[in-house]
């Protein structure tokens, strides 16, 4: 079976980019790209230079630490706050009206204004067509999006929760994925299926979906996960820009967020990882909402003397084995936090493509802890026994490193 | 299930004198041409359709085409052309060059020839697995064809795509598609990128009587009639979802009456005038009133696919029935010869260079190399990321996904 191997293409981009100490942010102008934007690096390093020019270097990031409380930037200049739908409101609207090819589609996307308000407003702005209210037919629509993208419109498909998009399972897998290949490259699929899936709160077991774990093998396809109000924006931008289909993820639980994010625009580059808390003791690699559950036993492992480094994957597919791999030659020991099912999860091919690939340098087995592989139940604590827990996470890590 | 009757049976051979071919045929202008090889094109004909048109809420189109000598001699070339090269595609299947899934058009090639005569190469066709005429017709080539179906580089899609996956993007041909049905949401996102572009053309979305009952049929034609779409969608009905007759799949096998708020109007799909009259109606309604159904009633002569030997689920009278009495092609050639348009001799050598040019087509396809190992990952994605790609063995096929 074929596994991906990334080498991007940057050189030394790397070398140092765990420490803390000052770093210059390395600009990447990707081919294709008008060069206005700056295609931001994320590091985690400390941001030290005085203000941001647009056509110069863009040193601003934004850590959040965990939780819903907001973050203290640590950028000198002054963003703006906002939640996380907010910020994926934001990146959309700015595309749609930098390119007049961008239209959104999905259920209550237009009028209602989007059932977690991502799309509020935005058809009184840009009209019905190009925020359109689809009836209840996600495999239908899906399908039209696909064809529309096949002449060139940028369509942004909605899912009001991933679940529903198992009925589109055969226009993305089939339509999607595969016909830029069947054509012979003769036709781009530049459409974005985003919406939120994950472990809600007592959803039930249909509302609770991780649909990454299904559509990881489709080829042709690119799938983020955002976590943060940043990143929630920078991937949202490039997603719309790429000409590879993407389906962004995000989670119902993260939508209310609260972050400061910077006023000029920016696109992240949806084949990294943020490195969210370099270390050295330990690698946890995790996405989306475990981010924070990581952060918080990170919180209690650092009090008990451990220094774990913390590494949020953003992109599902591929994985950026790059900056996984740096962290693995450093630290020896992984731990992989995720919320799929442990079978056929995102981990289980993260897991192998880390033994693949680093089996040499790793100290001990590689740590998976996901779900349980059961239908999420409604009841409160049986819900949160499916899901990893801060504490779980601690364990595993003082496991680890014995 | 009805089958049509001309009113004369068998083949008469060519007189110089007028015959009326059926009850129904009536000239209004004079047609008498002397014998010569080319037809002056400023001629009109008008000649009646051998059957009336039925529609469901909405005014059927008159019965009488306009046409001339020259159209009608295009008809015939193009007819017979895709007629011999169906019949080259069977033995080239049966010698194993072509493997996997091979369906074939043959009976069918009114429907493909009528509508190319209806509308502009702006216009899109997209239509399910039964593509090869459809392809030839949208400007297509034999060795393109031929090639596609061997695998070779020369086909339209470098040979990656096969039988099923003919695309012709700068005609406006979208395939090709082997999931039935799901390319009618396709079909109408087409037909939404060219309502959103302002663009003036429609979309003709074909798809068979066994497609008429999947869902998303349903599903897309509701939302082209919500939004006004100028979508068409075709039903070729060739009374046989593979192995299952109609009436056995269907409680109401009227497929163009199913759209309920949707008019349809029912063709005889034989009979390439009137697909040609019946599509031209259609362009125009769709671009002002929204989408239509149009049903085709059409034959296939092979079975389903070259692994279906077409005669266990209906007839061997049933099948020379129809070629005796509603042959597309034999249906044309009367036109031409009691019109005095050509002789039956001209229209002998037409056949012979046709049947000369398929063969040529065939030797260069055979010629052309089969495609690099490295074609396996190219056209994976629009823009790569230097994702490396390996199989089982590292060392023998690897490659970076361009």
């Amino acid at each position: 079976m074929a596994t991906l191997l990334q080498g991007v293409g940057i050189a030394s981009a790397f070398s140092a980019s765990t420490s803390l100490d000052s770093k210059k942010f390395q600009l990447r102008s990707l081919s294709g790209r008008k060069a206005v934007i700056n295609v931001v690096r994320s590091d985690a390093s400390l941001n030290l230079n005085a203000g941001a020019r647009k056509a110069g270097r863009l040193i601003t990031n934004a850590v959040a630490a965990k939780g819903d409380s907001s973050t203290a930037s640590t950028s000198s200049k002054p963003g703006h706050e906002l939640l996380l739908f907010e910020a994926l409101r934001e990146g959309l609207e700015e595309e749609m009206e930098r390119d007049p090819t961008v239209c959104v589609m999905g259920e209550d996307v237009g009028h209602y204004g989007g059932s977690y308000k991502v799309t509020k407003d935005l058809a009184k702005k840009f009209g019905d067509l190009r925020v359109l209210d689809t009836p209840i037919a996600e495999n239908s629509f899906t399908g039209m999006g696909i064809g529309a993208a096949m002449t060139g419109l940028r369509t942004v498909v909605e899912g009001m929760n991933m679940g529903f998009l198992l009925l589109a399972f055969n226009q993305i897998s089939n339509n999607c994925g595969m016909l830029h290949y069947t054509s012979g490259g003769q036709f781009k699929i530049p459409i974005v299926i985003r919406g939120p899936g994950g472990v809600g709160r007592q959803l039930g077991a249909e509302h609770s979906q991780r649909l990454e774990s299904y559509f990881q093998s489709i080829p042709g396809i690119q799938m983020v996960a955002c976590s943060t109000p940043y990143n929630a924006k920078g991937l949202m931008k490039a997603a719309i820009r790429s000409e590879n289909p993407v389906i962004l993820f995000e989670h119902v639980l993260l939508y209310n967020l609260k972050e400061r994010i910077p006023d000029e625009e920016y696109v992240l580059s949806l084949e990294e990882a943020e490195m969210v808390r370099p270390g050295e003791h330990v690698t946890i690699l995790t996405y989306s909402r475990m981010r924070y559950h990581v952060m918080q036993a990170a919180k209690t492992l650092v009090n008990k003397g451990y220094d774990p480094e913390v590494i949020d994957i953003r992109s599902l597919k591929p994985f950026d084995l790059h900056t996984i791999g740096n962290s693995i030659k450093k630290t020896h020991r992984v731990l992989i936090v995720e919320e799929c099912m442990r079978t056929g999860g995102i981990g289980a091919s993260l897991t192998a493509a880390i033994n693949e690939n680093f089996h040499d340098y790793l100290d001990a087995p590689v740590v998976c802890l996901s779900s349980q592989d059961v239908p999420t139940p409604y009841a409160g604590p049986l819900e949160e026994w499916t899901v990893v827990q801060p504490a779980q996470i601690v364990t595993a890590v003082e496991k680890l490193c014995q | 299930m009805a089958v049509s009757r001309l009113a004369s049976s068998s083949s008469s051979s060519g007189s110089s004198l007028v015959k009326p071919i059926s009850a129904a045929l009536s000239f209004t202008s004079s047609l008498r041409r002397s014998l010569s090889s080319s037809a002056d094109d400023s001629t009109t004909l008008t000649i009646e359709t051998s059957l009336p048109f039925t529609s469901h809420n909405c005014d059927p189109p008159s019965r009488a085409v306009e046409t001339s000598p020259k159209e009608l001699m295009s008809f015939f070339r193009e007819m017979a052309l895709m007629r011999r090269m169906e019949i080259a595609a069977d033995s080239l299947y049966k010698a194993k060059l072509i493997r996997g899934f091979c369906h074939l058009y043959d009976g069918q090639e009114a429907v493909a020839v009528g509508m190319e005569a209806a509308i502009t190469k702006k216009d899109c066709i997209i239509t399910a697995y039964r593509d090869h005429c459809t392809f030839l017709g949208r400007g297509g080539t034999l060795l393109e064809v031929f090639a596609e179906l061997m695998g070779r580089q020369a086909g339209c899609s470098k040979g990656k795509g096969g039988s099923m996956h003919f695309y012709k993007k700068e005609n406006g041909f979208y395939g090709g598609h082997g999931i039935v049905g799901a390319q009618i949401p396709l079909g109408c996102g087409l037909a939404f990128a060219q309502k959103y572009s302002k663009d003036e053309t429609v979309t003709f979305a074909s798809y068979g009587d066994g497609a008429a009952n999947q869902g998303q049929l349903f599903e897309a034609l509701n939302m082209a009639a919500l939004w006004d779409l100028p979508a068409i969608l075709v039903c070729e009905n060739n009374h046989y979802g593979m192995g299952t007759a109609e009436w056995r799949a269907a409680k109401s096998p009227a497929y163009y009456k199913r759209g309920d708020y949707v008019p349809g109007l029912k063709v005889d799909g034989m009979d390439v005038l009137a697909v040609k009259q019946a599509c031209k109606f259609a362009k125009e309604y769709a671009l002002k009133n929204g989408p239509l159904i149009l049903e085709m009633d059409t034959y296939r002569y092979h079975g389903h696919s070259m692994s279906d030997p077409g005669s266990t689920y209906r007839t061997r009278d049933e099948i020379s029935g129809v070629r005796q009495e509603r042959d597309p092609v034999e249906r044309v050639r009367k036109l031409l010869t009691s019109h005095d348009i050509a002789s039956e001799k001209e229209l002998k050598d037409i056949e012979k260079e046709i049947r000369k040019a398929v063969d040529e087509a065939i030797a260069q396809a055979k010629e052309s190399p089969m495609p690099e190992p490295s074609e396996l990952f190219t056209n994976v994605y629009v823009k790569g990321y230097g994702v490396e790609s390996f199989g089982a063995d590292r060392k023998e096929v690897r490659a970076r996904l361009p």
